[in-house]
């Protein structure tokens, strides 16, 4: 019998390697998968197209002998799988990751093909008519991007794909890279193709020892496919901001990894001072099914307004059917996190929801229709991100949150520029002097030359309204998106539970709010 | 010549072809001496004919670089807000007194595993879904 188990580092640090060395001790033929993203039935065991899960090695003899009672049917069948619309994940859960007979026979190499028939400008005219906005966060039009740099001259160009996925609540890049590395490597080559670019980096967070494991030995393996394109992994070093596209350069370049100035725009100078493309592995991965026969038309026809095609959502922390779901755009998150996550996994109501990573605002359950696209989130002072979503129960204090956001934020700053190296670590102060209650007059202030200052302390509506003024300095005094998005989840904890902030006294909260924004 | 300085020069010829090889030779050089000091800043500078001021800028500048090396044996445990939402706070005092001076814990923002949390790392091998008993058990067997 042929058992199929995820080698996904999500299904073997919940013991899949134990459970196929089970196994296949027990005379079964074991072939390691990629996760199909059902995360809260991994380690799952595949068998004749049918799952069970979650299992441990307990579990191997029912499983055999059908007295099993973890079956969960078809896995193709199952609801969080069939409503999904696979595009960039068509293969996961289907195939070896390490596989290229694997690869080429679900459609590999269909779009690197293509592309080399059809040239530069075509490649770059059909990736901007699919509407492929940069799925990293900033969701810049891909298209655009790569015709900067085709027109840009110069000896060596090259592509940098951002694998320094850091953002809590976001997995998907990891699991491309360790369930489908060869659709990242075809989508670089085909980048590589469109902008004349013969070198590529993938620059992964050291956090993933198995993305760079199999990126090494996907490369290796596929190195004649993609030839004269070649890529290298380059691995991080534990620095957060690292994942904003100058300070990846730099970083690259073996220099701290301090955020630049734009413009210059890396299209035109970007690693080495070179024309450079830099995209997020979801941007690149997408490439090869847009290029592929009537992929781009395909792809633009899904999504609504402006965002175009899927986008793989990532669902996390306190959710019952976590995992990868990727759909078109306009989906509500009521349907994410009701419908299809099914709540929370500790029963309780759900209080916050933060979309896009530590930098995303904190929704609130009556937003909860708001339709994932980027110039909704905009508009409602939230961002997409890279598609991450937490979901937070009852029990969350979103003030310590909010505090939390300023703290990592003052953690993790490359400290170039002075809102975000300063203002973080004064966030955190201001946030504690609120929950203190305000503070009372120190003793500079007490002194009788100080003939102006007050003598009363500070209230904490006070502290509140020197908050919204530094989130404000931060938000348009930041030289990235680190400090500058930092405000979201802080304001929006803010503005949505005061009462976590000033227990009893949430309206005065409200007023000074009010009076800031008037 | 020290057999660190054999080292370290054996390892920047090894990364001599690359393009801006500095974090690479850093990576190397903390995975064999687990740290990189300012000894070993000096030779790489002399290496890649900087300063050491510039490399020690970037040494400094990363978390994945120490200066001083560490022989306990490390946990990473995540506390970022995928892990905070699944309850990973109200394991750490137990944590911290299991572990004691013998095992090292660190704070790390995310290990990817966010709907499954709270989540560790062990060198290259990572543990989900820990709750008090089985997190405990990781940093007994942690060498």
């Amino acid at each position: 019998m042929i058992v199929r188990i995820s080698d996904d580092a999500l299904a073997r640090a919940l013991g899949a390697d134990e459970l196929a060395q089970a196994f296949a001790q027990k005379g079964h033929e074991v072939q390691r998968t990629s996760s199909w993203g059902m995360t809260w039935l991994e380690p799952l065991v595949e068998i004749d197209g049918n799952g069970f899960g979650p299992a441990s090695t307990v579990d191997v003899d029912a499983i055999l002998d059908g007295s099993s009672d973890l079956g969960i049917g078809r896995i193709e069948d199952h609801p969080f799988i069939a409503k999904q619309q696979r595009l960039t994940f068509v293969r996961a859960g289907k195939t070896r990751p390490l596989n290229l007979e694997d690869y080429e026979a679900t459609g590999g190499w269909a779009g690197l093909r293509r592309a080399r028939q059809i040239g530069a400008p075509q490649i770059v005219e059909e990736v901007t008519a699919s509407g492929l906005r940069g799925r990293g966060g900033a969701g810049f039009p891909a298209g655009i991007k790569w015709k900067t740099v085709l027109n840009t001259a110069g000896e060596q160009k090259y592509i940098v794909c951002n694998a320094d996925e850091g953002d809590s609540g976001t997995f998907a890049d990891r699991m491309v890279m360790e369930g489908d590395p060869f659709a990242l490597i075809e989508g670089m080559a085909i980048a590589g193709e469109a902008v004349g670019a013969t070198k590529g980096y993938i620059y992964v967070r050291s956090e993933y020892p198995d993305s760079i494991r199999k990126l090494n030995d996907a490369i290796a393996l596929s190195a004649s496919i993609v030839a004269p394109f070649d890529c290298e992994v380059r691995v991080g070093a534990g620095a957060y901001v690292c994942g904003e596209e100058t300070s990846l350069l730099n970083s690259l370049e073996g220099k701290r990894g301090e955020v630049r100035a734009k413009p210059p725009l890396p299209a035109i100078q970007g690693l080495f001072g070179r024309p450079t493309v830099v995209n997020n592995v979801l941007t690149l991965a997408a490439v090869p099914h847009i290029l592929a026969e009537g992929g781009s038309a395909q792809y633009g026809a899904l999504g609504i307004e402006r965002s175009k095609g899927t986008m793989p959502i990532q669902l996390a922390g306190n959710i019952k059917h976590g995992g990868l779901y990727e759909t078109a755009f306009g989906i509500t998150l009521r349907e994410l996190i009701y419908d299809i996550g099914g709540g929370t996994e500790s029963g309780r109501p759900v209080k916050a929801v933060q979309v896009g990573g530590p930098l995303g605002a904190y929704i609130h359950p009556d937003e909860f229709d708001i339709k994932f696209d980027y110039e909704a989130y905009t508009a409602a002072d939230a961002l997409i991100g890279h598609g991450g979503i937490t979901v937070f129960d009852d029990t969350a204090d979103m003030a310590a949150m909010a505090r939390f956001a300023m703290e990592f934020c003052a953690v993790e700053s490359c400290g170039k520029c002075t809102p975000c190296r300063i203002g973080s670590v004064r966030g955190v102060e201001v946030i504690d002097r609120i929950r203190a209650g305000g503070r009372p007059a120190d003793s500079v202030e007490l002194q009788p030359v100080m003939h102006n200052a007050p003598k009363t302390g500070r209230l904490p509506e006070q502290e509140i309204a020197l908050l919204t003024d530094l989130c404000e300095t931060m938000k348009f005094g930041s030289l990235c998106a680190l400090g500058g998005f930092t405000p979201y989840p802080v304001m929006s904890a803010l503005k949505n539970w005061p009462e976590d902030f000033m227990p009893g006294n949430e309206g005065s909260v409200r007023k000074v709010l009010d009076r800031n924004e008037a | 010549m020290s057999t660190k300085e054999q080292r370290i020069t054996q390892i920047l010829a090894d990364h001599a072809g690359r393009e801006g090889p500095m974090l690479p030779i850093l990576h190397d050089v903390q995975h064999e001496f687990g740290c990189v000091d300012a000894e070993s800043e000096k030779l790489i500078a002399q290496g890649l004919n900087l300063s050491r001021a510039d490399v020690h800028g970037v040494v400094s500048f990363y978390h994945d670089f120490h200066e001083t090396a560490d022989p306990r044996p490390e946990i990473q445990i995540c506390h970022a807000e995928a892990c905070k939402a699944r309850g990973v706070e109200g394991l750490i005092a137990e944590a911290e007194k299991v572990a004691g001076e013998r095992v090292k814990l660190t704070t790390v923002y995310c290990l990817g595993l966010c709907s499954a949390g709270p989540t560790a790392r062990v060198g290259d091998r990572l543990h989900a879904r820990l709750d008090a008993k089985t997190l405990a058990q990781v940093i007994e067997n942690a060498r």
